[in-house]
């Protein structure tokens, strides 16, 4: 009976907390069904299929070559924060050598200083150095916005290994490359998916950067469904926006739901900053 | 026994050679410092340091987008820019945003981190719910409620309708009022999992015994969120505020995919009016940089105000 009771009076909790829920999966859940269902003014008129899909295979270069140059942007930015920050995070946290402390503080001031506001200098620049128009060049500088978190975070890491750990690596005749290559790394790994994780849902999504820095042929897909939508005057494609949403956004669902352990580490460590 | 003490008389005779190999050490582990940090700091110069140096110079020189740099004309490009029609209602718009979507979006985090804060199943689902549209990018997330208020296709427009509120043709997007709280709806779907999640690490910080102790001396529910959870939840708070209040500051996806700065300039943010002087209006890049340098000062004040008042201890 208090069991039932119990059962009863909590309920209300429920059917609200249940709401909230539908109400943030809603949106993700429309688009999905929209997608594929029939609707006026895109390809998929009649009955559920996968007209729209096809819409995006047939826009300009086709879907793949967008999507290619979303993968190419994301595989620069990821390798290079991956690979800079934790050569940075271990220099930062077993070395002592002159201007350490300046060069970490000119790392994190990046914070301060939001891509929005360096994107002009950005495109001129990126000129100067032959860069204009590549994806590595937007992927470099998406990089370089990762830098202030992983090189903390990897920074953290590094420190909570117990020195003796590589110093045994040390004693057997290791240089410390090899240490950290041997040793090192294999204990710093959630570090490293967190970072990897983060760097990847931030160059897979970023839409500013590409649009400042590349145009035609180079653009990533958050830009080209972009100005999909736009090219068509008058008559707007929501059929096919909403495919290119759902593209865009099942390998970020995926790897979150997939990765959620590190998403929420990396927030540990990021309130440990505040 | 000899073996034991045997190694005792060399240990003075050692002392020299010791500090003068770790002097070596040093000597290598500075070496080897700086042969790990040059990534970094080759990263940080060319892509950060230069371009800000640089912003700094454009904003100073005559430097338009086809034309290039002739020279400099410091300070036309800021009075230009200050003079600008749209200068000051998109200083007055992306503050007026920023205080809706800050107010609404800590608030609601903090309801919602209270909500999920015990761990069961249940309200592991929860926030699992909540955290799904965090993954989203917020162009993609732009586009799909550009989707949802479309009157064509999306449900919101009928919906409103159905409620007698406005005509089913109506775009919400086309008033002013209606782009902006559209917008602070899209944003607050997206981030409330964000911040709900950064003040989730902070409430779990707190040590059960301080709420115990309180329960113990009589306190109500109420005292103890407004005694106890608020003040220590503080240095979360002043995180996520400064976050939030930095990102709204810097809006530009949302506004620019979802009302293209529209109808007639009135949802024009600052960073908007940065991209559209570089390239769509003036095709002015030295009045851009300008309008860059200006936002990165006020930028940088408002931190340092935030920093000052929010995280200063209770008990000062």
């Amino acid at each position: 009976m208090t069991r039932l009771n119990r059962i009863i009076g909590r309920t209300p909790f429920y059917v609200l907390t249940g709401g909230l829920a539908l109400i943030f999966l809603y949106p993700i859940l429309w688009t999905s069904v929209s997608s594929v269902s029939p609707q006026p003014g895109s390809r998929q008129v009649d009955g559920f299929g996968w007209g729209n899909y096809r819409t995006l295979l047939e826009y300009q270069d086709g879907v793949w070559h967008y999507l290619g140059n979303s993968v190419i942007i994301s595989a620069v930015a990821v390798a290079t924060t991956l690979v800079v920050a934790t050569l940075g995070g271990y220099a930062f946290a077993r070395f002592r050598f002159p201007g350490k402390d300046m060069l970490f503080l000119l790392t994190l001031a990046i914070l301060m200083v939001p891509y929005a506001t360096v994107l002009v200098p950005l495109v001129i620049w990126l000129k100067a150095l032959g860069l204009n128009d590549t994806l590595v060049g937007v992927g470099l500088v998406l990089a370089v916005f990762q830098l202030p978190f992983a090189t903390f975070m990897m920074r953290i890491a590094f420190e909570a290994v117990p020195r003796e750990m590589e110093e045994a690596a040390l004693v057997d005749g290791c240089g410390t490359f090899s240490a950290l290559c041997r040793v090192l790394l294999h204990v710093v790994k959630p570090g490293l998916i967190t970072i990897g994780l983060f760097a990847f849902l931030a160059a897979w999504n970023d839409f500013m950067v590409p649009l400042y820095l590349v145009s035609g042929d180079n653009q990533p897909l958050p830009l080209a469904l972009v100005n999909m939508r736009q090219q068509v005057m008058g008559v707007i494609d929501y059929g096919a926006t909403q495919a290119g949403v759902v593209v865009l956004t099942v390998p970020c669902v995926v790897l979150f739901l997939v990765l959620q352990r590190h998403y929420v580490n990396g927030f540990m460590s990021g309130a440990l900053k505040g | 026994m000899s073996t034991t003490t045997s190694p005792r008389p060399g240990v003075a005779a050692d002392i020299p050679r010791r500090t003068g190999r770790r002097r070596l050490r040093r000597h290598r582990s500075a070496l080897h410092g700086w042969f790990y940090a040059t990534p970094t700091a080759a990263l940080v110069t060319v892509l950060f340091l230069v371009p800000l140096v640089l912003v700094l110079w454009m904003s100073g020189a005559d430097w338009t987008l086809l034309g290039g740099n002739s020279g400099a004309n410091f300070p036309d490009n800021f009075v230009e820019v200050v003079e600008n029609r749209l200068f000051w209602p998109s200083v007055w718009f992306t503050l007026k945003y920023t205080v809706i979507t800050t107010a609404i979006l800590i608030s609601m985090a903090l309801g919602l981190a209270m909500l999920v804060q015990e761990s069961t199943r249940w309200r592991g689902f929860l926030r699992t719910a909540l955290l799904v549209p965090t993954a989203l990018g917020l162009a993609s997330a732009s586009l799909l409620f550009y989707a949802l208020y479309s009157p064509q296709v999306g449900p919101v427009s009928p919906a409103l309708d159905r409620l007698g509120l406005t005509d089913a043709n109506v775009n919400v997007l086309g008033t002013t009022d209606g782009a902006l709280w559209s917008t602070v709806i899209l944003i607050v779907w997206r981030f409330a999992g964000f911040f709900m999640l950064l003040l989730l690490v902070g409430l779990q910080g707190i040590p059960h015994e301080v709420y115990e102790a309180a329960r113990i001396d009589g306190a109500r529910t109420w005292q103890i969120f407004a005694r106890i959870t608020l003040p220590l939840l503080r240095p979360s708070l002043a995180l996520s505020t400064i976050l939030c209040v930095t990102g709204s500051l810097l809006a530009f996806d949302q506004f620019f995919i979802l009302t293209k700065g529209g109808p007639d300039g009135s949802t024009m943010t600052v960073v908007q009016l940065i991209y559209s002087l570089a390239f769509e209006s003036k095709r002015d890049l030295g009045m851009a940089a300008a309008l860059s340098v200006i936002v990165l000062a006020a930028l940088v004040i408002i931190n340092i105000v935030q920093l000052k008042t929010l995280r200063r201890s209770p008990d000062e």
